[in-house]
């Protein structure tokens, strides 16, 4: 006689225009349980934890919470409705006391005054609760640690009745010593008979914490079960189980003189020699340290220590230095970085060389167009010319316009962050080939440094890869070396298999 | 997609042609008259020379409050200079390079020290004013006759068109309109104004490009600085005080965006004639000074609705 679970989702479904997020998700948490959602970076945990916040609205499927249903219109009515999320990035106000932030939109008062000594007897009873009578209510929370933030924010979750606790990555912000704190207070909840959802990429978490894993995979439940019977090797082959299909051109390649020397380049401790005609892909889990290495390698953020060569250029350089050096880079974020949103395709496109549009320091409005077109239509980017305002395109055309401004620029190395991630299907493919076309070049080849988090894109194009964990690049290794499975392995563990 | 372009562009012609029109048929056709639109463009010509700067700060997604400061140090300076014997054209220019001078140190300010532009700005507005007053020693200062005197005044009856600084702010808006739509320079600015990180990303090298735009906006604030000379024909430290929100409303009535990225030199020159439209004829009319200021102000408030519309709608 199993109790009625204290949460329950059936059949869950979310498309994201043509992209299937979610299909037919059944999850469910009881009492007193800890349950670990896992899966890859785009399997859906994102989708479903939007869901479950209220922030997006499932297409089909229902959710309920002690057999009620569970329809939240907006993350405050989730709330209300007693599903607490505490996520990765903490979001306390730090001008605020603890107690204010315990309390915060649902504060005891009286028409309309605070009741001060109310608000200090409730944050301190929730932090006694979780065994941290030490943090002082009235302290301002902007001056505790991180992992004290994170407790004031479960404390919070636990004061305004939460029957649902999701914590989404919640060691990501934490220091290793804390980590094994927050364990003990995920312990402590679970006597105190609270539900809690725990997501995490870092398996040796899952295993430490949770009573039972569901592991999400292109969408669906690829597998669940009971953490204590199942080996990490176990959870990794249900999150992976895929074949590479036949998406990635792959031509014969030559490979010339190294165009990009690291040796010992902090942050990201990366020693790597990038050569003409090959692809490198750095794997990694998000927040490991990989888009602050390409960046810095890009003049971006400062290099603390280590030596870049680019050619034969050496020592510090912006980026207006690296564009003249033949290395050009696609930003991960491509809306708040990569593309200027208000400017049309063209000079979206031709911003880091417009030299030689016209004479001196003119630019002319054809030639600028012209050279647009050109990219237009070998990437066969689908908009209405090339003075269209880029915000009107689909993501996917809108990526191919970012990594094309690299190829109109000419560049010899391209640092690529997860160029491909959010787009569809049709899209991927013409980045791949375009790729393909430039490193396999037999006149000229070019390099390309992939950053991704996908991995069956990784093993389809790169001809070596290197992992990222905790902020260390290993050694690239070819690509046969690898399998998605000693990838997974490697990035979760922090070290190579 | 084709009204909203209507709106981008085309809505502070239509305003300014119905408002023309409005006080045409009230005050009659002599408010649309040559002597009356002469008035209207020596009237318009300080804050649409200072606007043409202001128009390149705002489309690189910044902003600059020391505008009318800078013109009153104009005036102490092209006076002083006169004063000292100078020519007026060495006047015209020290003035113009001193002012180049003091939107050269916003510029720095604003990229050393990685303060907004609006609090740096705000700042120089109060620096600049005490060293104009500074200068003058808290007094007007008088100064020799000279063609300077004659920029700003109506050429009725001489057989020219229009007056020699009317033609100079028409000759930099088409320099300015160059600069903006046809030169490395000017695309830079609508990217940084658009969207600073990918400027970066793209290897705009955005501080010099931000030193250098607050340059030029000194440099053309200063020369209003010296028409608003020719106008009083002595230099007064007092002078033009709250002048930057009059330049700020020209732009953004002509389609800049306070968020950067957007702003057309047509649009400014429409936003400053609309301004000046509704002034000659608020007095014409005999309309109170407090009439006047509530239309301008709904103007304003209206231009800005519209901007936030379109951008709601731009999505």
């Amino acid at each position: 006689m199993t109790p009625a679970p204290r949460f329950e989702m059936r059949g869950v479904r979310k498309t994201f225009g043509s992209t299937i997020a979610l299909d037919g998700v059944d999850f469910s948490v009881r009492d007193g349980e800890v349950c670990a959602l896992v899966g890859q970076n785009g399997a859906g945990k994102s989708t479903l934890m939007s869901i479950l916040s209220g922030a997006v609205a499932p297409d089909a499927g229902e959710m309920r919470i002690d057999g009620v249903p569970y329809t939240p219109r907006s993350p405050i009515d989730a709330r209300r409705q007693g599903v607490a999320m505490i996520y990765q990035g903490l979001s306390l106000a730090p001008d605020l006391s603890v107690m204010e932030n315990i309390a915060l939109g649902d504060e005891p008062a009286r028409w309309g005054v605070v009741k001060r000594e109310a608000m200090r007897a409730r944050a301190a009873a929730a932090l006694a609760d979780l065994g941290h009578g030490d943090i002082v209510p009235d302290r301002l929370a902007g001056d505790l640690s991180p992992a004290e933030q994170q407790l004031v924010e479960i404390a919070r979750a636990l004061a305004s009745g939460c029957r649902v606790l999701v914590l989404d990555e919640p060691t990501s912000s934490l220091a290793h010593a804390d980590v094994h704190r927050l364990f003990e207070i995920v312990a402590r909840l679970r006597q105190q008979g609270q539900a809690v959802v725990y997501i995490s990429h870092f398996l040796e978490e899952v295993q430490a914490v949770s009573d039972r894993f569901v592991v999400l995979r292109d969408g669906r439940v690829a597998g669940e079960g009971r953490t204590t019977d199942a080996p990490a090797s176990a959870i990794v082959e249900l999150m992976v189980g895929r074949a590479v299909d036949a998406l990635y051109p792959r031509s014969a390649r030559t490979v010339g003189e190294v165009v990009l020397d690291l040796t010992g380049v902090m942050p990201g401790a990366a020693t790597l020699q990038l050569r003409r005609g090959e692809i490198v892909g750095i794997a990694g889990l998000l927040g490991a340290g990989r888009t602050r290495l390409l960046r810095t390698i890009f003049g971006l953020e400062p290099v603390i220590s280590g030596r870049i060569r680019v050619g034969t250029w050496e020592g510090p350089a912006s980026p207006a230095d690296r564009w003249r050096q033949g290395m050009g880079m696609v930003s991960e974020d491509r809306g708040a970085e990569g593309l200027a949103m208000d400017l049309s395709v063209a000079d979206n496109l031709t911003l880091s060389r417009l030299d030689g549009l016209g004479p001196g320091p003119f630019v002319r409005p054809e030639a600028q167009a012209a050279a647009a077109r050109r990219w237009i239509d070998r990437l066969q980017v689908r908009c209405a010319g090339p003075r269209q305002p880029i915000a009107a395109l689909s993501g996917g055309n809108q990526q191919k316009i970012a990594v094309a401004r690299l190829l109109y620029h000419d560049v010899d190395v391209l640092l690529l962050d997860e160029p491909t991630r959010g787009i569809d299907v049709a899209s991927k493919a013409q980045i791949y080939q375009v790729l393909d076309d430039v490193v396999s070049n037999a006149a000229r080849p070019r390099a390309a440094l992939l950053v991704s988090s996908y991995l069956p894109e990784l093993l389809g194009v790169c001809d070596r890869i290197a992992v990222m964990a905790r902020g260390r690049l290993d050694a690239a290794r070819p690509v046969e070396a690898w399998s998605e499975h000693a990838l997974l392995m490697a990035a979760a563990a922090g070290q190579a298999s | 997609m084709k009204a909203r372009r209507w709106l981008d562009e085309g809505g502070v012609f239509i305003a300014l042609a119905v408002i023309l029109l409005l006080f045409g048929l009230l005050i009659g056709p002599r408010f649309v008259s040559g002597a009356n639109l002469e008035l209207m463009a020596r009237h318009a010509a300080v804050v649409c020379v200072a606007a043409l700067g202001m128009t390149m700060v705002i489309a690189s997604g910044g902003i600059d409050l020391s505008v009318g400061s800078v013109v009153a140090l104009s005036t102490v300076v092209t006076a002083l200079l006169l004063g000292g014997g100078a020519s007026p054209i060495v006047a015209l220019g020290g003035a113009v390079i001193a002012c180049a001078a003091f939107g050269a140190v916003n510029g720095l300010l604003i990229t050393r020290l990685h303060v907004v532009p609006f609090i740096v700005t705000l700042g120089t507005m109060l620096l600049i004013r005490g060293a104009a007053k500074g200068l003058a020693s808290e007094r007007r200062v008088e100064a020799p006759a000279s063609w300077l005197n004659d920029l700003m005044r109506s050429v009725g009856g001489t057989g020219a068109l229009l007056p020699l600084g009317v033609w100079m702010t028409l000759g930099l808006a088409v320099i300015v309109a160059a600069v903006l739509h046809y030169t490395k320079f000017g695309r830079h600015l609508f990217a940084m104004g658009s969207n600073e990180r990918t400027a970066r990303l793209c290897g705009v090298r955005v501080d010099r490009a931000k030193v250098a735009v607050y340059t030029l906006a000194g440099a053309l604030a200063g020369l209003a600085g010296v028409m608003e000379f020719a106008k009083l024909s002595v230099g007064d430290p007092t002078v033009s005080v709250g002048l930057e929100l009059s330049v700020i409303a020209a732009v953004i009535i002509g389609g800049g965006s306070l968020s950067g990225g957007r702003g057309t030199v047509t649009g400014t020159l429409a936003g400053a004639a609309l301004m000046t439209a509704i002034q000659v004829g608020c007095s014409q009319q005999g309309l109170p000074n407090w009439v006047q200021e509530i239309v301008t102000g709904t103007i304003i408030v209206g231009a800005v609705g519209l901007d936030r519309w379109r951008r709601r709608v731009s999505g």
